[in-house]
């Protein structure tokens, strides 16, 4: 079973987020790191590799990110929890580019790749748009089986679970297709010291966008669907409203509700 | 052996060291801060997170592959216990003693067959060792050990009469093993043999007396222990008869380095945790970090611990070249280093929960912020694995001074 699961470089949201003055998210001053959204991918497919590989398939786990230079970092998170092997695709003319370019490009990465399974995180925790992974099945031409909180395999089809609020759905598709997972399906796995100093041997192929046969006026901000004209920070919040009780407190507490509209 | 983080005669670390370094920190802020306080609150060893530290790879930071380990560094062990001791100083005893006690002196001086049978499962955290030198009347003055084992002629068993104190790791529901000293015979000048046996927990005849209370490190599991015809057999001798005092001594340096990181892991948590509240903290209508007494001590305890992080690694990278065979570099030189990290760093632990405490004022006191349990948590590091008397001694002695 050959798994390729989509990862994306995320800021840090722990840290300070910035935009540039394009306006895109700024990908160069903050620390950044794996999208932990994406972290549920990447164990979903080690858990199933480990399994197929125990059972005597030949499975292996690759990577896939575009991104900047620092997104390196993604896929050496990824190669330390356990994937096999890395693919960075990496140009400058990709800054910018909106999830249609996104998956234009990683669409044309995977077909350099052999594979079974695609799995993808439900969304980037940056971005949160949530499209990318219907886009590309789009464009592949894969069944697209999203947000699976469970996922079992046979030989030839894929079957997952998706839990909705009153029903949980059973959704079965025929391989090769793509599957995105939600944040309930597994518990990451972290790296151990071992798959620390492995990943350092591991390979990683680096392409440009000519690698792939695309042409930098289909990707990158110029090329973007929509513009963002501004953006402005939230307004800090305001400091609450203290009631103390004195004897009459859940008559305030009334008026104030009342105030605002809640009852 | 495979170790292939950088051995240079630098002491920086390395981006594996690193990235392992976010690793550990990740899962301490997961697995560990958020129960910190409830752990000590009831004084209890949190048994279930060791085979989860087992998972990671923390016990095995220095063992070879062939027994579960990653064949890595001690600069990594350090990083470790520094993580972890930055948000919980019982969960870091819990390491360094289980690799630095418990681990290190079978690896170094255990037969091929004792590896086997004790390794695996200490590096996968299904179990813990201890190492048992301190006893009632022999603590600085490990030599005055009065622990006694006799070779039984008949059965091939040692037969040990004595007792421990303070033992770390010796009474959890998955400690295995403890590794004694004790007086194997006399020499021909009549001074006592000492030599280093391993008890399997659970052995007849001993008895792990009931968890102390104290100070700190509350979840850290602490016992004294009691030998009254303990036996186990002949073959449980580790290394030779009569190195037991060669043997603790080689075991310390290494514990004090890795102590060392314990307490600049708390250190660190006692600066961060000023530098926080004295940017928040109003009084007299303005935050109490403006006023210079308290940002200038800040501003000195900031040094204080930049110079112990340097001290601390500075030793772990002497350790690692030793371990990897630098001709450059002798035990000697380890041990100096090793004493003069665990001295400062230690102090510098203290200083900083004391201020700490000082910063919160009122505050610090109670129980609600974690400075009262890092305050409580500090003293200890200026006395295990060798007081800070001691430590000055060792760098006294070093320095050529005829101090006794
Ligand atoms: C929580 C905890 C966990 C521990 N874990 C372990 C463990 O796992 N294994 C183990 O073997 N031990 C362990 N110990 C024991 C610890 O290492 C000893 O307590 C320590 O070495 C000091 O020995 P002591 O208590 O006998 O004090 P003493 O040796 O009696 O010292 C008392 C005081 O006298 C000073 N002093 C002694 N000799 C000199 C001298 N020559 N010059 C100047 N001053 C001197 C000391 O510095 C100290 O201030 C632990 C202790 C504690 C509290």
């Amino acid at each position: 079973m050959k798994i390729v699961v989509c990862v994306k470089h995320v800021p840090d949201a722990q840290g300070d987020r910035r935009f540039t003055d394009d306006h895109t998210v700024d990908r160069e001053g903050v620390d950044g790191l794996l999208s932990e959204l994406d972290e549920y991918a990447v164990e979903e497919a080690l858990t199933i590799a480990e399994a197929r590989s125990a059972s005597g398939e030949d499975s292996t786990v690759t990577v896939l990110c575009m991104g900047p230079e620092g997104a390196t970092d993604a896929v050496r998170k990824a190669l330390q929890m356990g994937a096999d092997a890395g693919v960075h695709v990496c140009d400058d003319a990709l800054a910018g580019s909106d999830a249609l370019a996104t998956s234009k490009v990683l669409a044309a990465a995977l077909r350099t790749l052999e594979f079974d399974l695609v799995l993808t995180g439900m969304a980037s925790t940056d971005g949160l748009m949530s499209v990318v992974p219907a886009m590309l099945a789009q464009r592949l031409g894969l069944p697209q089986v999203t947000l699976a909180g469970k996922v079992e395999l046979d030989g030839t089809t894929v079957r997952i679970e998706r839990d909705g609020d009153s029903a949980t759905e059973v959704i079965e598709a025929p391989l090769p297709a793509l599957v995105s997972v939600t944040d309930q399906i597994n518990d990451p796995r972290y790296p151990s010291f071992k798959g620390i100093m492995a990943a350092k041997k591991k390979p990683v192929n680096t392409l440009s966008l000519a690698d792939l046969g695309l042409s930098p006026d289909d990707v990158g901000l110029s090329a973007a669907w929509s513009v963002v004209e501004a953006v402005a920070a939230r307004p800090p919040r305001q400091a609450g409203q203290r009631i103390t009780d004195e004897g009459d407190g859940g008559t305030r507490l009334v008026e104030f509700l009342a105030g605002a509209k809640i009852v | 052996m495979t170790t292939s983080v950088s051995v240079e005669s630098s002491f920086e670390l390395s981006r594996d060291h690193e990235d392992f370094r976010r690793v550990v920190r990740d899962f301490a802020a997961e697995h560990v801060a958020p129960h910190s306080a409830a752990w000590d609150a009831a004084a209890r060893f949190p048994v279930e997170l060791v085979p989860r530290m087992g998972e990671l790879g923390l016990f095995g930071l220095i063992v070879p592959e062939e027994y579960g380990g990653s064949g890595g560094d001690f600069t990594s062990l350090c990083v470790a216990i520094e993580e972890l001791g930055r948000v919980d100083q019982s969960v870091g005893i819990t390491l360094s003693a289980g690799v630095g006690l418990g681990i290190t002196p079978l690896l170094t001086y255990g037969t091929a067959e004792q590896k086997a049978r004790w390794l695996p499962d200490l590096v996968a955290g299904r179990a813990l060792a201890a190492f048992g030198l301190t006893e009632p009347e022999a603590g600085s003055d490990a030599g005055a050990t009065r622990t006694r084992a006799v070779l039984d002629e008949a059965s091939r068993e040692w037969v040990i009469d004595g007792a421990k104190a303070f033992i770390t790791n010796s009474g959890t529901s998955i400690t295995s093993v403890i590794t004694i000293t004790a007086v194997t015979g006399r020499r021909p000048d009549d001074s006592p043999e000492l030599s280093t046996i391993l008890v399997p927990a659970g052995s007849a005849g001993l008895v792990v007396d009931p968890p102390y209370r104290k100070l700190g490190w509350h979840a850290s599991d602490t016992h004294g222990l009691t030998f009254a015809g303990c036996r186990v057999p002949e073959a449980n001798l580790l290394g030779q008869r009569g190195a037991g005092l060669r043997q603790f001594l080689a075991t310390l340096d290494d514990g004090r380095i890795a102590i060392s990181a314990l307490a600049l892991g708390l250190a660190r948590a006692c600066l961060e945790a000023c530098v926080e509240y004295a940017g928040s903290r109003v009084a007299f209508g303005r935050p109490i970090g403006a006023n210079q007494s308290i940002a200038f001590a800040i501003a000195d305890l900031a040094v204080a611990v930049d110079s112990a992080r340097l001290l601390t690694y500075r030793a772990a990278a002497l350790k690692d070249r030793l371990r990897a065979g630098d001709g450059s570099v002798d035990r000697a030189q380890v041990a100096a280093a090793a004493a003069r990290a665990k001295l400062h760093t230690s102090t510098t632990a203290m200083d900083a929960a004391r201020l700490a405490t000082q910063v919160h004022g009122g505050s610090g006191f109670i129980e609600e912020y974690p400075v009262a349990r890092y305050y409580r948590d500090a003293k200890i590091l200026e006395i295990g694995e060798g007081t800070s008397e001691i430590q000055r001694l060792v760098i006294a002695r070093g320095l050529g001074l005829p101090v006794d």
